[in-house]
């Protein structure tokens, strides 16, 4: 369980996709948050998933992460139907999620951030030499250069390079698939480019990244395969490629285009979303 | 968002071009200067940096201790003599050990109110053991007991504040009145019990010999250096940057030479009708407790997760740290190192009394602790700090009695240094963040 062996190369078994939600169901009260969502998430690849506020986007990625239970429909990882019922059953399964916030201690330094909760030990004292290393080794795979020092504290990074830090520590953990929520939504120009750059490398290495965002510039410029989110269905997924920003601005803002007709990938609910849901429910 | 901009140097040269200088200077100051220098006068100048950045350290509090020292001399050339210096670091041994229990709290951002009477019930409770009416219990059983007893009023304490969510500052304000009046129970109102185990009070008022005091000193520095020296190679067959050879070997031979002169010190005959000579033994005390408690917070999951939860504390939930195990230990710990300071007290005094101030103790131990550079607010501190700390502390109390001033003008020096140590420490570090 080294970092080199956790960040590159962990190709994705079989050709389905690494993870696929089938009529994901989440009501809270009255309210169906998720009605019926049907979602591939390859390996290798960036999904983008967009939706208006209120689309469901966090309450999707928390049911996925262990959060929330969801209440019908399937999560499938790896072909296999799984319950995933506290974020530990999540990270076991390889499933790490970069939340907003990104819970880094600020007083601790980069090494500490990235091995909290799972420090390693020598005769049950801190292996600082093996983490430091393990930690270096793994920014380094993931072109995270700009950092002097993996001992600086957390508190005297930038936006991105905490991001990255973040980033980094989800990966450290043999992880397959990196959910990333809102990952550019404090940065700059320089740092999102950054960020956007480092959700590239880790598919590069093989892992399936999903991204929340609501920045069309940058999931174009960086995602494979868009889903789209409105009031709890997933109204269209597909290669963005099929795509072009008008299209996906239609389906956000009010569930359906007359523009484009991307050809449906067989998961996609997108044209007749109710009916879909209410099989399912 | 307490970031600064200067650790991105790479990236914001494109957009700011102005200030690049200042950006450098920053970039080399937040990291330690032994992880970037590769030579010693490198180590210097990161040093320098660091020191600009408000990163100080223990270096305001060392500087302060200097002028206190040299003013007190000034005044009364008693001051630096060998009796006096290891008086002082008798005295101070309560506040320096109280002050390290604080720290446990301090470093989650809670405070202990309790922890000078907590000390107060343990010393009573070993002082009544050791009695011939509760049977003369072996110095050592007695001394276990009391310390067991503060151990389990602390997890008690913790539990309420982490298990109910109640303030800590609630709980152990009402531990502050609830233990001062244990401690009258067993002692009986306005009693003072005496203690005649020798052990005991050698804690405080024995020495070592001559030749245990400089095998002692030796012992010290030898460890010092063969623990640098194994870490630093360490370190490189790991392939990491360690500090430069001529630097640690600098560190070992301050060290050496500091030994050498508190041996000096301690050694030199400071009896005036019989001799007195060596190293007490309650230096000692403190600089085992010292080791093992910087081990503990500095080397182990635990003391970790400590910095993690007064740093973050939804941070390491998420990690998976239990937050209230960890938490209720540090109480509990906390409240043993105020059970050893209060037998220490007892021992100093050779007896116990219903006289003991619990509550401005405390309150010089936060001090001492804050004044060493531990933070109020949690994730920032070292138990060195509240040594360090309890030394200026007892200097001023030291050097203000030698001149005759009254309680009146030492409380209130102490809070003038207080006051000036927190604000030095406030305006550097106001400096490096945005």
């Amino acid at each position: 369980m080294t970092a080199t062996e956790a960040a590159p190369d962990t190709a994705p078994a079989g050709s389905g996709p690494l993870l696929e939600l089938r009529g994901l169901e989440k009501r809270f009260g009255p309210v169906r948050a998720l009605r019926g969502v049907n979602l591939e998430v390859p390996a290798a690849q960036v999904t983008a998933l967009v939706g208006d506020n209120g689309a469901g986007k966090s309450v999707l990625i928390r049911t996925v992460s262990g959060i929330h239970a969801p209440d019908g429909g399937e999560i499938l990882w790896e072909g296999q139907t799984q319950r995933i019922r506290t974020p530990r059953e999540a990270s076991a399964l390889g499933i790490e999620t970069v939340y907003q916030d990104l819970a880094l201690a600020d007083n601790l330094d980069i090494v500490q951030n990235m091995f909290l909760g799972r420090e390693r030990t020598r005769f049950r004292l801190l292996d600082e030499e093996n983490m430091e290393r393990a930690a270096g080794e793994t920014l380094a795979t993931l072109g995270v250069t700009t950092v002097r020092s993996v001992r600086q504290p957390v508190a005297s990074l930038s936006g991105g390079q905490r991001q990255a830090v973040a980033i980094a520590k989800a990966v450290l953990w043999n992880s397959r698939l990196v959910i990333m929520d809102e990952p550019t939504a404090a940065l700059g120009v320089a740092q999102t480019r950054m960020v956007l750059e480092l959700a590239r490398r880790l598919t590069d290495h093989g892992l399936g990244v999903l991204i929340i965002s609501h920045n069309l510039n940058d999931i174009f410029e960086v995602a494979d395969r868009i889903a789209v989110l409105y009031l709890g269905r997933l109204v269209t997924q597909g290669p963005i490629a099929q795509y072009d920003r008008e299209t996906v601005v239609d389906y956000i803002t009010s569930g359906r285009s007359d523009r484009a007709r991307p050809s449906p990938s067989p998961a996609s609910p997108s044209p007749a979303p109710e009916r879909d849901a209410k099989e399912s429910a | 968002m307490t970031t600064f901009d200067g650790a991105d140097v790479d990236e914001l040269h494109a957009e700011e071009h102005d200030d690049e200088q200042d950006e450098d200077d920053l970039e080399v100051a937040i990291v330690p200067a032994e992880l970037v220098a590769q030579s010693l006068p490198e180590y210097f100048h990161a040093w320098v940096a660091r020191l600009r950045s408000g990163d100080s350290g223990l270096l305001p509090v060392l500087v302060g201790l200097l002028l206190i020292g040299i003013i007190f001399q000034g005044l009364n050339s008693e001051f630096l003599s060998a009796g006096n210096l290891v008086n002082l670091l008798v005295q101070g041994s309560v506040f320096m050990l109280l002050a390290m229990a604080e720290v446990w709290v301090l470093l989650l951002g809670e405070i202990d109110l309790s922890a000078g009477f907590v000390g107060g019930v343990s010393g009573v409770i070993m002082a009544e053991l050791l009695t011939e009416k509760h049977g003369g219990w072996e110095w050592w059983a007695a001394v276990a007991v009391a310390l067991a007893v503060a151990a389990l009023i602390g997890a008690f304490q913790g539990t309420l504040i982490t298990r109910i969510g109640l303030p800590s500052f609630v709980v152990t304000l009402a531990g502050l009145l609830g233990f001062e009046g244990v401690m009258l129970l067993i002692l009986g109102n306005g009693g003072t019990l005496p203690i005649q185990d020798n052990v005991i009070n050698d804690f405080a008022n024995g020495n070592l010999t001559v030749a245990a005091s400089w095998i002692v000193v030796a012992l010290v520095v030898v460890a010092y250096a063969l623990y640098s020296w194994m870490r630093d190679g360490r370190r490189r067959s790991h392939g990491l940057v360690a500090p430069p050879a001529s630097v640690t070997a600098l560190k070992i031979l301050g060290v050496a030479v500091t030994g050498a002169v508190i041996g000096m010190i301690c050694t030199t005959n400071r009896g005036v009708l019989v001799p007195i000579r060596g190293v007490p033994w309650v230096v000692l005390i403190v600089l085992g407790v010292l080791v093992i408690w910087t081990v503990l917070l500095g080397r182990t999951r635990f003391g970790r997760y400590v910095y993690a939860i007064g740093g973050n504390a939804e941070a390491a939930r998420r990690a998976g740290v239990r937050l209230a195990r960890v938490r209720t230990m540090c109480f509990a710990l906390c409240s043993f190192t105020a059970g050893m300071a209060g037998i220490i007290y007892a021992s100093r005094l050779r007896s116990v009394s219903t006289n003991l101030d619990g509550g401005t103790l405390v309150l010089y131990a936060v001090a001492a602790a804050v004044i060493g550079g531990t933070s109020l607010f949690g994730g920032r501190g070292r138990m060195v700090h509240a040594v360090v700390g309890g030394l200026v502390i007892a200097a001023i109390d030291n050097g203000m009695s030698l001149q005759g001033f009254s309680a009146a003008s030492k409380f209130i020096v102490t809070a003038i240094v207080l006051l000036v140590a927190v604000s030095i420490d406030s305006l550097a570090r106001r400096g490096t963040k945005a």
